[in-house]
């Protein structure tokens, strides 16, 4: 599957497209298909994101999890400071991380 | 330390107010982030993996208690609590909001601080020794001639778009603390058989991908002649450097391909001709400047007796104090390597903490060193054990310095966009493995360094031990090089063979140490026995 990231323009926080906004959680995050170049030309335009692309996605446990590390680190947060997080009481949040 | 003038500070608060309208401007519409980039990254501010990330200069390491102060106070007020000292002598916040920015600046500004600089293909903040001042083996301070360059430097019209970034390191004494032949251009300042002071230029030097260490190109040059000949270096580097690809852009690569030579060719016909223009500061400014570096009110006739009746503070004096120039004074570093801990990360209550103790215990002085760690540079040696007290019920005591546990990292795929591995769980793993003061102790001095990707922010090609974090089809994987050092004995580390995982190269990292202690001879370092024996025993302990 492919799945839309960037970045929100005020907070630089890493945003994913839920199929008609843009959440901080990944696993709102839809399948695109091929409208993702689309969609972010539109968004960016609106100026509510930037440094927006096209990811690969995947099921991970019936949730939407990015196929790299980078971006499964974005999803969620600094590894090693946990309650930096998106998740921060959450110990087992980022086991599907690395 | 340096005051800033009223053109220094006019500059810097001019600034200010520009990036503030540039900001509007970007969150109006009115620019786009292809124009946005340049003049963003001009003010320090990146994006990273999370968020922006700001990067505030602290020329040449140094600081005083207000500026220290105040970085704490950003990173309650604007971060999430903590800051991050880079290996480039400054301060990283992870987590800014572009709109909080300019408020920043401002904030900044308010202590004689800035991001100028701090990114794009310009002349970069002056890096210099952390004991500079201080030091007993010096032959001068280096801090006002790194000041007239941070002068010149600043805004110079011909070099704010230079083919790639550039480094300058200033340093004044043999043992060098600030990597100074790592960098696009190195300053030893010296003395001549005359005792005359001079500047010994080496140049093309750096890390990253294609690791080079700076030939001398000058042996010695007279001090009222420094600028015009770093005009002189950088005007064949902006003239010749490549433009065409960004990795082979920066000043070592032209210097290789020319040959040191012919570029030291280049760069003295240049330089005859910058001299006849006389472009060289009037000396009135560098001694204005000198007069912010003269000694503190140091007292005299102190004892340079220590009371080292408690175990723990000894061993930090063993590892973390150093000799100074002023009898009944010290050196103090405060590592930021806690067992376990993320390197260089400091949090606000810590770093006013230490923002106090130099107000009260060194001349309201501080230092950032590129090893990540923080100095009191001037300590009374009757107040020593005081000091060492204070940072001990803040959890700053750890007395590793240059041992294994003084892990140089770059924040890796925690934080930066660029990496292609973590830096921050391997540096973690390893001070956990070595912790003991038992084990810290027996090794001795080892320096290790972490780079999360081939851009060497974490400097591995120096490093004694040095790890490459890649991306190996999506999985981390971390290669192991020997042999690297950043002192008076600059080299770079070689690559033992094929890489390991996370907890492969921390396995690594304790089979080479064993291969040390087992062939240590006297007093020798790792790195002593690694340059007598060579890589062989090495490799065979790792691959068998």
């Amino acid at each position: 599957m492919k799945i839309l990231t960037g970045n929100d323009l005020r907070t630089g926080a890493v945003v994913w497209w839920d199929g008609s906004g843009w959440s901080l959680h990944v696993e709102d995050a839809v399948d695109v298909e091929d409208k993702g170049e689309n969609i972010l030309a539109r968004e960016e335009a609106a100026r509510r994101v930037f440094n927006a692309y096209v990811i690969d996605g995947e099921k991970n446990g019936g949730e939407v999890r990015p196929a790299h590390i980078k971006d499964r680190i974005r999803a969620l947060g600094p590894t090693v400071r946990p309650d930096l997080t998106l998740k921060p009481s959450d110990p087992q949040a980022g086991n599907w991380v690395i | 330390m340096y005051k800033y003038d009223q053109y220094d500070q006019a500059m810097v608060d001019t600034r200010v107010a520009e990036f503030r309208d540039q900001v509007r401007r970007r969150l109006d519409g009115s620019l786009t982030e292809e124009q946005f980039r340049p003049l963003r990254l001009q003010n320090g501010l990146y994006l990273q993996l999370h968020a922006y990330m700001l990067r505030v200069a602290v020329p040449y390491g140094t600081l005083n208690s207000a500026q220290m102060t105040m970085l704490g106070d950003i990173a309650d007020k604007y971060d999430r609590g903590y800051g991050h000292f880079t290996t480039r002598q400054n301060i990283q916040y992870n987590w800014i909001k572009l709109e909080d920015t300019p408020d920043i600046l401002a904030d900044l500004a308010t202590v004689e601080m800035h991001a100028i600089q701090t990114s794009g293909n310009c002349i970069r903040n002056i890096s210099s020794d952390q004991y500079a001042g201080a030091a007993a083996d010096e032959v001068v301070d280096p801090r006002p001639y790194a000041e007239l360059l941070r002068q010149w430097s600043s805004f110079h019209p011909e070099f704010l778009t230079l083919p790639r970034k550039f480094k300058i390191a200033v340093i004044a004494s043999e043992t060098d603390r600030a990597a100074m032949r790592l960098h696009d251009i190195g300053i030893k300042l010296v003395k001549n058989a005359s005792g005359e002071l001079g500047a010994q230029f080496y140049a093309g030097g750096g890390m990253g991908r294609t690791p080079m260490i700076g030939p001398m190109i000058r042996e010695f040059l007279p001090l009222d002649q420094m600028i015009t000949y770093s005009e002189a270096c950088l005007r064949v580097y902006n003239r010749y450097g490549r433009r065409d690809n960004k990795y082979k852009a920066r000043i070592k690569i032209l210097v290789h391909e020319l040959g040191k030579e012919e570029y030291t060719r280049q760069v003295e016909e240049e330089f005859q001709h910058l001299l006849s223009q006389g472009i060289e500061p009037p000396l009135a400014e560098l001694e204005r400047i000198k007069q912010y570096f003269v000694d503190p009110a140091f007292e005299t006739g102190l004892s340079d007796d220590l009371d080292l009746s408690d175990p723990d503070f000894r061993l930090w004096v063993e590892r973390n104090c150093h000799a100074h120039k002023q009898a009944g004074y010290i050196i103090a570093t405060v590592s930021l390597k806690p067992v376990g801990g993320i390197p260089g990360d400091a949090s606000a209550d810590q770093i006013r903490l230490m923002a106090q103790i130099a107000k009260d215990y060194s001349f309201d002085e501080l230092r950032v060193t590129h090893a990540q760690n923080i100095v009191f540079p001037h300590v009374r040696k009757a107040d020593l054990y005081a000091l060492w007290q204070k940072l001990d019920e803040a959890g700053l005591s750890t007395a590793n310095l240059d041992t294994v546990g003084d892990i140089i990292a770059c924040p890796g795929l925690d934080y930066c966009s660029l990496a292609n591995a973590r830096s921050i769980p391997v540096a973690q793993k390893i001070s956990e493995r070595f912790g003991t003061r038992e084990k810290q102790a027996e090794i001795g001095e080892l320096k290790l360094k972490i780079s999360g990707c081939i851009n060497a922010c974490g400097h591995h090609h120096a490093g004694h031990i040095g790890i490459l974090g890649v991306d190996k089809k999506g999985v981390e994987n971390y290669q192991l090089l020997l042999g690297g050092s950043e002192g008076a004995d600059t080299s770079l580390g070689t690559i033992t063979g094929p890489g390991f995982d996370e907890d492969g190269i921390v396995d690594a990292v304790e089979k080479a140490t064993e291969v040390y202690l087992a062939n240590r001879q006297g007093e020798e370092r790792f790195l002593d026995t690694y340059r007598r024996i060579g890589m062989a025993p090495f490799k065979e302990a790792l691959y068998g």
